[in-house]
């Protein structure tokens, strides 16, 4: 039996815990379906982010979506949030059984 | 006067993070242990909530929290002029110090236990009153009439856990009474001490993690972290004295007037004062006024406290 793969992009944001609600806020706001969080740990500019305490903690967003989601998602979090706060974001090619779903 | 021993917790704790030891207290048991506390606070100031008059403590309420709001507004422009942080981070660091840390409260509530000293058990309700107001001016410090998402900040402080729980827990404690509370007390009365010892740990573990932050915080700052807790401390026992609080209750207000909150506060100023760094705040609230609270503050507003009785006619 063979399965359709289809293209969509796969949105990564990691971000201080504390922007967690409001992420989630805008990413459906802007068009994402559904997305997945997970608590994070690591170090980057802002030194040790060790998830130990609220105030040091970090969570990953995963979202698929199309492309042009994908794009508008990320101008509205390099807007809102890239100013302020300890956040990155990135876009990975993937292939998703489903299309509709993403 | 005997050493209070919780706080031997926070020194090792302290010690394995800076040895960079591999000791590490996982998240959920972090989140679980301030979870026990905080109800377990709650309740026993339930209890002895339900003791009193309801209208006394309303009183002595307002005075209290009308006298906690010239914290924030004193340190305002301390920070601004003669520190000469930014607008943002001034504002930021005044609203974390005129909110209040449960842990620095509930280990005076330990050190004045083992000393013998007896506490108006109710003052827990001054606690939950004080945690919020500050940040709320602090907003208004940073915003200074700009827009502000105020339903956004105040869904964010009323339902934030630790109003929840503690609130929740002094409701539950003054309905149900000492007696109903009863069977509940091998878990949130007895085993309290230890697993705030265990808390206290982890605490050390995190101002170790922080103590990088202070080399940001600057000396200007440092001094503020050590002296602002000392003058609130005594705007404390003042108050506490005016308003018919014993000796140790004056001891107790000093002691929530003297901390800084670095749980509630980050949380808020994160999302409501997002220009501010939080390295800063988190650095001197956590990083100095925390340690200092516990190791030297403490005994010192109790021995003050003690001083004012005693000059008082």
């Amino acid at each position: 039996m063979s399965c359709s793969l289809h293209q969509r992009k796969l949105l990564t944001i990691i971000c201080e815990s504390a922007l967690e609600a409001e992420v989630a806020e805008a990413l459906a706001r802007h068009g994402a379906r559904g997305h997945t969080v997970t608590d994070a740990r690591g170090r980057g500019t802002h030194g040790l982010r060790d998830g130990s305490w609220s105030a040091g903690a970090n969570v990953r967003f995963e979202v698929l979506c199309d492309e042009a989601t994908a794009l508008e998602l990320l101008t509205v979090i390099e807007e809102n949030y890239f100013p302020d706060y300890y956040m990155v974001a990135f876009l990975t090619d993937i292939q998703v059984l489903r299309p509709g779903k993403f | 006067m005997p050493f209070e021993p919780v706080i031997l917790f926070f020194a090792l704790g302290l010690l394995a993070g800076i040895i960079r030891s591999d000791l590490k207290i996982p998240g959920v048991l972090y989140e679980s242990l301030s979870i026990f506390l905080l109800l377990a606070i709650g309740l026993k100031g339930g209890i002895e909530l339900a003791k009193v008059p309801l209208s006394s403590v309303a009183g002595q309420a307002g005075v209290v929290l009308a006298v906690a709001l010239l914290i924030p507004l004193a340190a305002f422009p301390v920070l601004r002029n003669l520190i000469g942080l930014s607008r943002a981070d001034a504002a930021s660091v005044a609203a974390h110090y005129g909110s209040v840390s449960v842990v620095t409260f509930a280990v005076a509530g330990a050190f004045l236990a083992r000393n013998g000293v007896d506490v108006e058990g109710y003052l827990v309700v001054f606690l939950v009153l004080l945690e919020v107001p500050a940040l709320i001016v602090g907003v208004i410090l940073a915003r200074q009439g700009g827009d502000t998402q105020w339903g956004r900040l105040l869904h964010e402080v009323f339902s934030g856990k630790s109003i929840v729980l503690l609130l929740g827990g002094l409701v539950i404690g003054w309905v149900a009474g000492a007696e109903g509370i009863k069977p509940l007390d091998r878990l949130f009365i007895d085993l309290f001490k230890g697993l705030l010892a265990f808390f206290l740990l982890e605490m050390g573990l995190v101002v170790a993690g922080r103590l990088g932050d202070l080399r940001r915080a600057g000396i200007g700052l440092a001094a503020f972290a050590i002296l602002m807790p000392v003058a609130a401390g005594v705007l404390g026992i003042g108050t506490a004295l005016a308003i018919g609080l014993s000796t140790g209750g004056a001891a107790m207000l000093a002691t929530l007037y003297a901390s800084a909150s670095y749980i509630a506060a980050p949380a808020a100023m994160r999302i409501a004062v997002p220009e501010a760094n939080p390295a800063l705040s988190i650095g001197a609230a956590l990083g100095i006024t925390f340690p200092f609270n516990l190791l030297v503050g403490i005994p010192f507003y109790h021995w003050l406290a003690v001083q004012a009785r005693s000059v008082m006619p």
